[in-house]
């Protein structure tokens, strides 16, 4: 096609020996047009992240392009000399990267940084630069751009971060933009607002742009073609709208399938007695106030917040980070001490405990973490991991054991996964053993901290799965915690909305998604990614 | 394991000071059986020069250098290890309390550790050496006592760090004792730095071990390389060999040491791991 800005010709890039493939992209084709957005979507290591990096001649040290070609204005960009490189890049095709923090230097002001790139390719005086500068920051919709030249990074939020690295991409007017993944770090109000300035953008400097994804949600809301990855192979590239709706590949088949609705299940109120409750919990940090500085910052982490959660119930936590609903989970189950309130458990209360006579009752209640990486030990064998909680509340060694097999199957791992090292399973596996380690201690109420956001799609589906499965049968409470409102919908029978440390509004799941009460619920509904897309496709 | 040595084996250098440790250890271990008897005994006619009738020659009073050498190789390793041992044991213990507890317990031992820190080593470890009179007790408890607040500091680190991973909180939400969870879950995952710094240890106990016995303040009745470079110096000049070859072991024994601690931590590093 001739307007085509970038063409991807039979790529293939090969990783070092002894890396668990020989390629990480294996002969991909496609092309990028003028004013057109193209999401590149896939799961974690189908090469999505490799293939732009390939474009930007970035591949880590050992990782070649070894074949095809990536064509530029006629130029092979992996044939042409480093310097006419560097010419390129940043001039005709730029970057963004997923977290702005560590891809924006620390120790430089935005303005200087942004002005780096100006002086670096253009005979602009310095008058000009920063006039052009103060433009193109106002275009970002950054508040108040001749006072944001002097900040540092860490002085701006996540989200301004995110613009001033899209304004950083954007000040030489690129024919085209490498976006990887630039919304995941962030919360979803600031995605849906960074999207709309992408979008925007976009279509005032008809921009070509390549968006790395793993949702399908921000590919409905921004994308024109969407080309699908799986295992460093291209295996479908199409209109949005089409891969969206009616995907002909099996494996995109798979992947949209897995994508929770945003309709929430039926379910019946849970009817039992009161399993757990928590009144008024209050949780204050204060940083900072050494021997010499004055200054205290105090964040109030938890504000009087108070949730009940009936025998049987998951009660789904949502918010955005930073909005207490971790704090209030290691408080109630006291990872964290609270500074006031009370947590009772049945008959138990939890907060008049003492640090000793807690750990008896310890067992009664249990946490499955977010980051299955860093939840389990990786100096001791699954079997050893899964058993240790029962032996040390006094279950015999070889009875424990036994129990702990038991559990692997229960969460669907066989009986020789006991004998091998938490590195040796993949991310969804480390998750199940991280609940069968829970439920070794039978407890009453499970408390998941967001334990399905380190993983991919199809993956979290299953564990979804699992987790419904398990509480089903083992009639077990559940306190879910979650900043994705899909996941929700398809887990919780109760929702509890935070926001700054305060629960905003509670409610059944289903009432809460149709009539949310609270401005914030619903502005934090309207920004889920993909939510036109959702409904459509609920009501086929 | 095996990727151990394998990694550890890619750092020349770290092999080769492995190959100099190994030769100085087989010295140590095979010093009375190749210079049986005491090694003060006098073995021939006082200042006659090396590659003759004694390999190093003999000193003023007609010592055997190479004897010396042998005798002291036990000596210097005896009082590295031993010392470095207490030192680990004690800078962990505190270090790990520190950073496990935090706060008020956290701020009382790392103002001690700062006390200890902020007394200069050496002269430290004279005065200590001094006040208990020369022995080898004194040597290494002096060492011990000088060496440990570097391994807290760094214990108390990685501790502090650990703490908060979620491996370490899923042990509290178990129920697991404080005790359990610093030694059995936190302890093994913040072994290698800790090796990796006790290996440097050894090599600046062995010096400050051959300082004290230069200024004549180690066990009299034990040979080390300090006390016969100390013994020739005022022969400086005129018998040139009294001084260099226990000189010469101590610098290619603390550089061996040197060159495997920097090969341990090639190895055990593991953000160095898969480059």
């Amino acid at each position: 096609m001739s307007d085509a800005v970038l063409r991807v010709e039979n790529l293939h890039v090969t990783l070092p020996p002894r890396a668990d493939r020989s390629h990480a992209v294996e002969d991909v084709s496609f092309d990028l047009r003028r004013g057109e957005l193209v999401c590149l979507v896939g799961e974690s290591g189908s090469g999505k992240s490799v293939t732009a990096r390939a474009v930007m001649g970035l591949l880590a040290p050992r990782v070649v392009a070894s074949a095809g070609r990536i064509l530029f204005n006629g130029e092979d960009l992996l044939r042409i000399p480093p310097e006419r490189l560097r010419a390129i890049r940043g001039a005709e095709i730029s970057m963004i990267f997923q977290e702005p923090m560590t891809a924006l230097n620390p120790l430089m002001t935005i303005g200087r940084q942004i002005d780096e790139v100006l002086s670096t390719h253009t005979q602009l005086s310095a008058a000009a630069r920063r006039e052009r500068l103060l433009a193109l920051l106002s275009d970002v919709h950054l508040p108040d751009p001749a006072s944001l030249i002097e900040a540092y990074p860490h002085q701006l939020s996540g989200g301004q971060r995110q613009r001033a690295m899209i304004a950083m991409a954007l000040v030489l007017e690129p024919k085209i933009l490498i976006a990887d993944e630039p919304t995941t770090a962030l919360d979803v109000t600031t995605q849906a607002q960074i999207l709309q300035l992408i979008r925007e953008l976009q279509a005032a400097h008809g921009t070509a742009v390549l968006f790395i994804t793993h949702d399908f949600g921000v590919v409905a809301e921004i994308a024109h073609r969407v080309a699908v990855m799986q295992n460093g192979k291209l295996v479908e590239m199409e209109e949005a709208s089409r891969v969206l709706n009616q995907p002909r590949h099996p494996y995109t088949q798979r992947l949209i399938a897995a994508v929770p609705s945003l309709t929430p299940r039926l379910r019946t109120a849970s009817q039992g007695p009161v399993a757990l409750t928590a009144t008024k919990v209050t949780k204050t940090f204060r940083t900072g106030g050494g021997l010499l500085s004055r200054e205290r910052r105090v964040v109030h982490a938890v504000k009087d917040a108070s949730i009940a959660l009936r025998r049987g119930e998951t009660l789904g936590l949502v918010g955005e980070s930073g909005s207490g609903k971790s704090t209030l989970a290691r408080c109630i189950i006291r990872l964290i001490e609270p500074d006031g309130g009370q947590v009772r458990l049945g008959e138990l209360d939890l907060t008049a405990q003492t640090r000793r006579s807690l750990r008896r009752h310890r067992r009664r209640i249990q946490m499955v973490f977010q980051d299955p990486f860093g939840s389990l030990n990786p100096r001791y064998k699954v079997g050893h991991l899964v058993a240790e909680g029962p032996i040390i509340n006094g279950v015999d060694a070889v009875a424990a054991r036994a129990r702990a097999i038991e559990l692997l199957g229960l969460v669907g791992l066989d009986a020789r996964a006991a004998d091998r090292f938490p590195h040796e399973f993949s991310g969804g596996q480390r998750q199940r053993i991280a609940i069968a380690r829970a439920l070794a201690l039978e407890p009453e109420i499970l408390v998941a901290d967001e334990p399905v956001s380190a993983l991919d799609v199809s993956v979290q589906a299953q564990v979804l799965d699992l987790l419904a499965g398990i509480r089903h049968r083992l009639n077990l409470s559940m306190l879910f915690i979650t900043h994705d409102l899909r996941v929700a919908a398809q887990v919780c029978d109760t929702i509890a909305v935070m926001r700054h440390g305060e629960i905003v509004e509670t409610g059944p799941t289903a009432e809460v998604f149709a009539r949310p009460q609270h401005t914030y619920t619903r502005e934090l509904f309207a920004s889920v990614p993909g939510r036109a897309w959702s409904q459509r496709a609920c009501r086929r | 394991m095996g990727g151990f040595w394998h990694r550890f084996a890619r750092n020349r250098s770290a092999v080769l000071g492995l190959a100099i440790l190994a030769i100085v250890l087989l010295m140590a271990a095979a010093a009375p059986l190749l210079y049986p008897g005491s090694p003060f005994a006098l073995a021939g006619r006082p200042l006659s020069g090396p590659f003759g009738e004694f390999l190093f020659g003999t000193d003023t009073l007609g010592r055997n250098v190479a004897a010396g050498i042998a005798h002291g190789a036990r000596t210097s390793l005896l009082i590295g290890l031993i010392s470095t041992a207490v030192a680990v044991l004690l800078g962990v213990l505190i270090g790990g309390v520190a950073g496990y507890y935090g706060g008020r317990v956290d701020d009382l031992l790392m103002r001690l550790t700062e006390i200890f820190q902020t007394i200069p080593s050496f002269v430290f470890a004279i005065v200590l050496v001094a006040v208990m009179s020369p022995s080898v007790h004194s040597t290494v408890i002096a060492i011990a006592v000088v060496s440990w607040p570097g391994v807290a500091r760094l214990a108390r680190g990685e501790f502090l760090s650990m703490r908060r991973r979620e491996f370490v909180q899923s042990c509290v939400s178990l129920g697991m004792g404080d005790l359990r969870i610093m030694f059995r879950q936190i302890l093994p995952n913040c072994l290698s730095p800790i090796i990796v710094t006790a290996s440097l240890l050894v090599a600046t106990a062995i010096l400050i071990e051959s300082g004290l016995a230069f200024l004549g303040l180690g066990d009299p009745n034990v040979m080390s390389w300090g006390f016969q470079v100390g013994a020739g110096r005022t022969v400086l000049r005129s018998a040139w060999w009294i001084c260099t070859f226990p000189g010469i072991a101590i610098l290619l024994t603390v550089l061996a040491i040197n060159l495997v601690g920097e090969g341990l931590n090639d190895a055990l590093n593991p953000r160095l791991r898969s480059a």
